[in-house]
């Protein structure tokens, strides 16, 4: 089956020259849809970079990257903006809310992006936060939310232009560790109900349970690629129950 | 669109009251000082404008209105003896020296006219008629200048160069432009007031007959006349309203500070929306990373200026209209057309939306990759 997105030999350089920075040395990657992959390692080992190539933010110094088949490495910058809005979901360790619009309309903006808007958009912005279990959370500010409705409403706003492929850097980092697993479960759950490609940067091996597959990345290069076997991978995606919204 | 620049927009109350302050100080600056050029405009050529003549005989080398050398008034004949003439009569428009009851001297302008005929005479009278002109010492004023003049009521006697005078009559509104006040007489009477010989006049004015081709009447006059110059009333008027407002500089001075006004407004709403978008740097980027074009993020900032334009551009017309009201009183007049006003909505929009540019560059070099900092 052809992966949702495949990185091949790729390479990402800063400053050319004598200080050259090598963030990323022929990495190679395929994640699969309704696949949880948990990027790992250092600082500085190159998580973000390879995480931002994926996410067509950065543009490699060499290499392939495709998403469903599709070349998009060496693409002109001003057609990278239509490729992440088609393919691609961002979670962030920040939240990333706009803080001057609702819960809601934060998940509409991102409709808005995708052309769907007015009632439409409003309908199907209170299905997302019904998914991520806060739709009763559709008016209220970031502001009046906890740390980990915020995140399910960035997760909501990430879905909501069906991308191919979700990528998280850092989702449950200013979480508590209840909070961080509930989110987990709940990007774990969308993933294979949905068929999203997920790819998540941590640092923390706790919630080690809630991957497909570990990737581990050092010095710009992966490691140790490898598979997890969890209790959570036996079961299927109608086995896992709505999450009730409670400070999370 | 979720309502993002709105709700930026007035997210930050003590900035949006900042550009809304630039903006109407912007534009009352704008308005009062295109108001006064409009105003002085009018008022270096409001006596040719009212004057109900169809054309202006003077001596030759006419530049402007109070330019005029005295000539011959045996020219008259010659112009009522023209065909296409249906009314020609002389004018006489010269400085004097008002004495005021206070013993104080004034400058004025004595304007002598024909109180019979519907030309040159005062307008607008708010006391008298202008056939009162017709007899002796008498003058009309506007009561604009009843206190530079010294003036407290009707039928006061004061005196001009040494000659008694009699008020019999006040206009309202005719301004001049210079600070020198029009005292209208009959052409006797002013020849009298400016210690004239009789023959002299300074200019002819000329009413032609219903249809009658203007240049060629020039052309006819011209033939029949020596060392003078014609011009139509327009052409007169807008002759003298150069002079004053461009060749003097007054003109410039005024324009030049609408253009300060405006750099100024322009200067404050780009720092502040500047300001305002590098505060939500962030959420631009989240903007382009969640696939948002570029096209999408200028709505946005663009948005925002023009809601402050429309705002801004509402408190400034209010703020404008107290300000205009209130020097109706004074010397200068500050005009305000529906033109001017609808026109500054548009400039308002073009100032507002042109500082967003700043900011709009900014939000184009946004690495997308910053979202991922913490």
């Amino acid at each position: 089956m052809q992966p949702a997105i495949a990185v091949h030999n790729v390479t990402k350089t800063y400053s050319p020259g004598a200080a050259a920075v090598h963030a990323l040395n022929g990495v190679n990657l395929a994640v699969q849809s309704g696949e949880v992959v948990f990027l790992m390692g250092p600082s500085g080992s190159g998580k973000t970079t390879l995480l931002s190539v994926m996410g067509c933010i950065l543009q490699p110094t060499a290499g392939s990257v495709r998403i469903r088949g599709r070349e998009v490495a060496g693409l002109p910058e001003r057609e990278l903006p239509a490729i992440r809005l088609a393919h691609i979901g961002f979670v962030f360790q920040g939240f990333n809310l706009f803080p001057t619009l609702s819960a809601g309309e934060n998940v509409e903006l991102a409709l808005d992006l995708k052309g769907i808007r007015g009632r439409d958009a409003r309908r199907r912005a209170m299905e997302l936060l019904e998914q991520v279990g806060i739709r009763e959370k559709f008016g209220v500010f970031p502001a009046d939310l906890s740390g980990g409705q915020k995140q399910r409403v960035a997760i909501a706003r990430a879905l909501a232009g069906a991308p191919d492929i979700l990528l998280a850097d850092e989702p449950t980092a200013a979480l508590d560790s209840h909070v961080g697993r509930r989110i987990l479960e709940l990007v774990r759950s969308l993933a294979h109900s949905q068929g999203v490609a997920v790819v998540i940067v941590t640092h923390d091996s706790r919630m080690l349970q809630f991957a497909d597959r570990l990737v581990h990345i050092e010095d710009g290069r992966i490691v140790e690629p490898s598979v997890v076997a969890t209790p959570a991978l036996a079961a299927t995606p109608h086995e896992l129950a709505p999450l009730a919204v409670s400070g999370a | 669109m979720p309502p993002l620049a709105r709700r930026n927009l007035f997210h930050d109350r003590v900035r949006l009251t900042v550009t809304l302050t630039g903006i109407v100080f912007a534009i009352v600056l704008i308005v009062v000082q295109i108001g006064l050029f409009l105003g002085f405009t009018s008022a270096t050529s409001n006596v040719i404008n009212h004057s109900n003549a169809d054309l202006w005989i003077g001596a030759k080398g006419l530049a402007y209105l109070e330019q005029a050398a005295p000539f011959s008034e045996r020219k008259l004949q010659q112009v009522r003896a023209t065909p296409g003439v249906a009314a020609a009569e002389k004018y006489i428009l010269i400085w004097g020296n008002w004495k005021r009851p206070d013993g104080r001297k004034e400058s004025v302008v004595i304007v002598g006219v024909n109180p019979d005929l519907p030309m040159g005479g005062p307008w607008n009278l708010s006391a008298g008629s202008v056939l009162d002109l017709k007899s002796a010492d008498a003058i009309i004023v506007d009561e604009l200048y009843c206190q530079k003049l010294g003036v407290t009521h009707l039928g006061q006697v004061i005196e001009i160069n040494g000659h008694r005078a009699r008020i019999v009559g006040f206009t309202r509104g005719i301004r001049s432009f210079t600070t020198s006040p029009y005292v209208f007489a009959s052409f006797k009477n002013a020849q009298t007031f400016a210690n004239l010989p009789e023959d002299r006049a300074f200019y002819i004015l000329v009413k032609a007959t219903p249809g009658a081709d203007m240049e060629r009447l020039r052309s006819e006059l011209a033939a029949r006349l020596r060392d003078v110059d014609i011009y139509t009333t327009a052409e007169f008027s807008r002759m003298t309203q150069f002079y004053w407002m461009f060749t003097t500089g007054a003109g410039i001075a005024v324009l030049l500070a609408a253009l300060l006004g405006l750099i100024v407004g322009i200067v404050i709403v780009a720092q502040t929306i500047y300001a305002t978008t590098m505060d939500h740097l962030r959420e631009f980027g989240t903007l382009k990373a969640m696939g948002a074009s570029n096209g999408y993020i200028y709505r946005v900032i663009v948005q925002q200026a023009a809601i402050s334009a429309v705002l801004g551009y509402a408190l400034g017309m209010v703020a404008s209209v107290f300000v205009v009201r209130g020097s109706q009183e004074g010397g200068a007049a500050i005009l305000f057309p529906w033109e001017l006003a609808v026109s500054m909505f548009f400039l308002t929009l073009l100032m507002c939306v042109g500082a967003a540019f700043v900011s709009i560059n900014k939000v184009t070099r946004i690495d997308p990759a910053m979202v991922f900092k913490g």
